[in-house]
């Protein structure tokens, strides 16, 4: 039985009662990596040296009985998007192959300071640009509820990490979907925070106006000690939000009696598998018994997100990525033939396919004579289905619905299509472009699968988004549940 | 101009890198002269994952130097990415400002011969520079340093306005002298602190529409962008009077060569795909803002002119000149706390000052003459304690040491004589020694009075008092 | 609106990819594809309708102007494919 079943805070007590070491917990998940993940293949890059050092210091410290951060002693993986000085960093690109990050991102830096043992980096699709981390430049990751299906993404290898107990928790980044979706795939709870409450520093930028990193845990209340800990105003990001930080555990009470639940009819009907709907339906059930009240809504904008979506996160992204050019750091290729061509076959090399094409349709959409029809209209589509959400929560507290469509699919089985592809994140690609929190808890199993409830909340309101997680939580064992590996 | 046929028609875009201590986005230091890359954070070298937090100070005098130059600032501004690969710009993107720039629809004056000419200034944006490039291995390697990069730099673009490589430089100089007064910039073209590209076309006298212009680049002085311009008149008109065609292109100027070149046609044109930096948020301008930044704005270099006249009744010209730089003009004020006589002041200061740092390429801040040693050396003029003649010597030895004019007329003991009978003395010695001048003078040559003159001030080393010597003289010989 | 193998050529030129002949072939398809389901924006009117660049309320985020201390040369150049003399090295610029 893994130590990893154990919430935050029992793990907390164990370690003060001297049951168990924080080296031991980092064992413990070294263990597992080199158990599972051959099959898993969650790591890009383990730190073994670094977190057995760390476990060490913070061993000694809670020998010393000096003050212990919140996150004290437990075994993290970050996704490898998020720069870790001295700790190589690929976004599992091929042009970064080589990348040593000369500075932290803020969130690593408090993951640190939270007393967080840092054991590896993590895969992901290549610039976090994809929906099943089959665009891994190192090969996808495999979900660990079934070694043939992918694990979502891009975040996959955050969550498959995390589902497998090669880590306590693990920090991952949403552009359009990108923690909730893997979370949902492999029955992990996966949050995305308001736009600006975590700080983007030392993330690899792929669409900034959307990008946010938060955490993959096993319960909401693990999330909620992490989000504790990397929440919170940064003067490194000026789109870092200043706002209080309330104290998210706190907001865990248990009561939801009265709570008003907006169910958008755009996210149970066509499109949405059936048993997908069925499980969500359930769920609703439960909440309903806990003393909510949900009703149908409409967001009517819903099916305009992910072309918004496309155009304006690979516009962003042709620009973010422009400075992956073979000059100051990663993969130089240099045939002699002068700059140009430095530039043509460092990028072409070192890009792989989805890259690539998000790149050639973003430079498109921003180039001359295109920008209004494709770029600026996009902006004002995302305005309308940010006030679609504006409406909704006049009248409700949150927004319920599936995170995606179906559960995990089979490796190889939607790599043709792009587009079909990006239809999976219909329900998670809203939620980025209105820039508001939302959490993916396990809700079930279809034929054996974990389907993930979506829970979307308010702007800066992460305490409602995890009050109701958590009491659903608190009412069903679905959480529970591991995968056999 | 080769021919009187064309009119010339001149744009420039100026860029003046801002004195701030700290580069526009990032900690670093943008101290000159540093060693390569000593001035570098992930920021600036465009690290993965890195984001820009934008400098107050930049913002401030960027809109103190709109200010200066009549623009409108908005209520609302914002910074946009250009994009284009280029091994000076990390990011493989600018950020700069394209629709909501800063400052808009300004103008200054210049004076060309006389007369005022009004520049329109379409607009000025705060942007980030970019970084030095040193070519090696004989034009096959370069080399990149980003210490300049991300060091706040404004451009203004003025309207097609100018009419003349003179207005050109009249433009730039006025340009200068404002950034100068507004105290935003080191304003150094040799150093590179401030830049200057043209548009500059020609066309039929009476034709209204424009005609094909090429962009002036690596114009590195004054001088050097009226002789570009002048340059590029000639070779302009050169090629209609043909009956050919101007090429619409980037050329650039060879100081040394005294001719321009057209740079190699890029592979495409450039689309620089324009959007708002999602990593940085607008800014919003209101009015205590607005008003706090107009506060700090000094008198400027047109008001300073006027006061001149006005005040200390000094000619236009001479106002001018002294007020197209602030140390020249604060350097005259400085003296008259010394003095009260501003002609004097600014006589010494465009005759012996300027010849002095014009011949020897200075700087005011290089030579060591106070405001105080030019104003207390015309109050012993003024007082006859030094003639004008050994004023020059104490002027140059001012310039080189600092020193007070009365410290120097005593250590060198260069007091004139006033004593009438001292000088009386000499007075008689020299037309005693002199019988075919004293016959001259007789005879009705006033100009032999001078030789006499200059007899006695010889024999006195310079120290006799030219009127006492005069009015002396003219007494024995007309006794 | 339809892209063509030329446009596509000149998007990769811009973005400074080099793609072969078949994976022009492939994206020129694919990326009609995608602006063609694009083309669903334009249903909607947004007449009048503000553009979102950003979903925070936020303006005029500002720093002092404080000197910091600069990365060591050491680290400045880590990562550098090729260096010379304390600078980053690059073939000469082709204009």
């Amino acid at each position: 039985m893994s130590l990893f079943q154990y919430r935050l805070s029992e793990l907390h007590n164990m370690l003060h009662s001297g049951q168990v070491s924080v080296s031991e917990l980092t064992e413990e998940s070294l263990a597992a990596v080199a158990r599972v993940d051959g099959d898993v293949h969650a790591f890009l890059t383990l730190d073994e040296e670094g977190a057995r050092a760390a476990a060490r210091a913070l061993d000694d410290k809670l020998a010393s009985g000096a003050s212990r951060g919140l996150l004290f002693g437990v075994p993290a993986g970050i996704k490898d998007n998020i720069v870790t000085k001295g700790l190589r960093t690929t976004c599992a690109s091929r042009f970064l192959d080589n990348y040593q990050p000369i500075y932290d991102a803020t969130v690593a830096a408090k993951l640190r300071q939270a007393d967080a043992v840092t054991i590896g980096k993590l895969n992901m699709d290549e610039f976090a640009m994809g929906g099943s981390n089959e665009n891994s430049a190192y090969g996808a990751v495999r979900n660990p509820w079934d070694l043939e299906r992918v694990p979502g993404g891009s975040s996959g290898g955050s969550a498959a990490a995390v589902a497998a107990g090669e880590v306590f928790f693990a920090l991952g980044s949403d552009t359009g979907g990108s923690i909730r979706q893997p979370a949902s795939y492999c029955g992990v709870v996966g949050l995305k925070p308001t736009y600006g409450l975590v700080s983007r520093y030392g993330l690899v930028a792929f669409a900034s106006s959307l990008d946010q990193i938060g955490p993959l845990t096993r319960t909401v209340e693990d999330s909620a000690y992490v989000l504790q800990a990397i929440a919170g105003y940064d003067a490194l990001d000026s789109t870092s939000a200043k706002v209080d930080i309330p104290d998210y555990l706190s907001a865990l009470t248990g009561d939801i009696k009265g709570l008003r639940i907006a169910v958008p009819k755009e996210y149970v009907g066509e499109g949405v598998d059936a048993s997908v709907r069925e499980t969500v339906l359930s769920a609703l059930k439960v909440l309903e018994e806990l003393g909510a009240v949900w009703e149908e809504v409409s967001l009517p904008h819903t099916e305009y997100a992910v072309a918004t979506y496309y155009l304006l996160a690979s516009s962003e992204a042709s620009s973010n990525l422009a400075r992956f050019d073979g000059v100051r750091y990663g993969v130089r290729v240099d045939e002699g033939g002068g700059l140009a061509d430095l530039y043509h076959n460092s990028r072409s090399r070192g890009f792989g396919p989805e890259v690539k094409r998000r790149i050639m349709l973003g430079t498109y959409a921003l180039s001359s004579g295109y920008y209004d029809a494709y770029y600026l209209k996009a902006q004002k589509v995302r305005t309308l289905i940010k006030r679609d959400f504006d409406e909704v929560f006049k009248k409700y507290d949150v927004v319920i619905g599936p995170t995606a469509p179906t559960t995990a699919f089979k490796l190889g089985s939607q790599t043709e299509d792009p587009l079909t592809m990006y239809l999976n994140d219909i329900l998670t690609i809203p939620v980025n472009l209105a820039g508001i929190p939302a959490v993916s808890i396990p809700c079930g199993f279809a034929e054996g699968l974990p389907v993930g409830l979506q829970i979307i909340g308010k702007e800066f309101d992460e305490s409602t988004v995890l009050r109701v997680a958590h009491a659903y939580e608190q009412h069903t064992d679905y959480h529970k549940q591991r995968p056999q590996l | 101009m080769p021919s009187s046929k064309y009119e010339t028609v001149i744009g420039l875009e100026v860029h003046v890198e801002l004195h701030t201590k700290s580069k526009i986005f990032c900690g670093c230091s943008t101290e000159f002269g540093a060693p390569p890359n000593t001035h570098t954070c992930p920021v600036c070298l465009g690290h993965p994952g890195v984001l820009p937090v934008l400098n107050r100070q930049a913002v401030e005098y960027a809109m103190k130097a709109a200010m200066a130059l009549n623009c409108t600032i908005g209520d609302v501004s914002k910074f946009d990415r250009k994009n284009y690969f280029y091994p000076d710009l990390p990011k493989a993107y600018q950020i700069s400002q394209f629709d909501q720039p800063i400052g808009l629809n300004g103008w200054i004056d210049i004076e060309v011969n006389g007369e005022t000419k009004r520049i329109g200034i379409t607009r000025l944006h705060l942007e980030e520079d970019a970084s030095k490039l040193t070519h090696v291995d004989g034009g096959f390697g370069t080399l990149v340093d980003f210490n300049r990069g991300g060091t706040p730099l404004i451009e203004i673009v003025s309207e097609p306005d100018l009419r003349s490589p003179e207005e050109a430089r009249a433009y730039l100089e006025k340009m200068r002298a404002i950034m100068q007064y507004c105290d935003v910039s080191d304003v150094k073209m040799e150093e590179g602190s401030m830049r200057c590209d043209a548009n500059i076309s020609l066309r039929p006298i009476g034709q209204e529409e424009f005609g094909i212009r090429a962009e002036l680049k690596n114009m590195n002085s004054f001088r050097g962008v009226q002789r570009g311009l002048e340059y590029e008149e000639f070779r302009q008109a050169d090629i209609l009077d043909g009956g050919g065609e101007v090429v619409q292109e980037t050329r650039r100027w060879d100081d040394a060569q005294g001719k321009t070149f057209a740079m190699r046609g890029k592979e495409e044109a450039h689309d620089y795909r324009y959007f708002p930096d999602p990593d940085l948020v607008v800014l919003h301008i209101d009015d205590a803002w607005r008003e706090a930044i107009r506060s700090s704005i000094p008198e400027l270099p047109d008001a300073r002119r006027v006061r001149y006249s006005e005040e200390f009744g000094l000619p236009a010209y001479d106002a001018g000149v002294i007020t197209a730089s602030k140390p020249l003009a604060d350097f005259f004020e400085g003296a008259l706390n010394f003095t009260g006589d501003a002609k004097a002041v600014a006589n010494w200061i465009m005759g012996d000052l300027l010849a002095y740092l014009n011949s020897n390429n200075l700087e005011l801040s290089q030579v060591k003459i106070t405001p105080q040693g030019l104003g207390e050396m015309i109050g012993l003029i003024a007082k006859g304690t030094i003639s004008s003649k050994i004023a020059k010597t104490v002027f140059k030895e001012m310039l080189e040491t600092g020193k007070l004019p009365a410290q120097i007329v005593e250590e060198k003991g260069l007091v004139q004589i006033s004593d009438e009978g001292a000088i009386k003395g000499i007075v008689e010695a020299v037309v005693g020694a002199n019988p075919q001048s004293v016959e001259d003078y007789k005879a009705g040559k006033q100009k032999a009075i001078g030789f006499l003159v200059g007899q006695v001030m010889k024999e006195s080393k310079g120290k006799a008092n030219p009127g006492l010597v005069n009015k002396l003289l003219t007494e024995v010989l007309n006794s | 609106m339809s892209i063509t193998i030329k446009d596509v050529q000149h998007v990769a030129r811009l973005a400074r990819l080099q793609l072969g002949p078949e994976e022009e072939a492939v994206l020129t398809e694919q990326m009609n594809a995608i602006l063609q389901y694009a083309e669903k924006l334009n249903e909607l009117d947004t007449e009048g309708v503000q553009p979102t660049t950003h979903v925070l309320h936020v303006s005029n985020v500002m720093r002092e102007d404080v000197v910091k201390e600069s990365l060591s040369l050491e680290d400045a150049l880590l990562n550098a494919p090729e260096e010379e003399d304390g600078q980053f090295k690059v073939p000469a610029v082709m204009e």
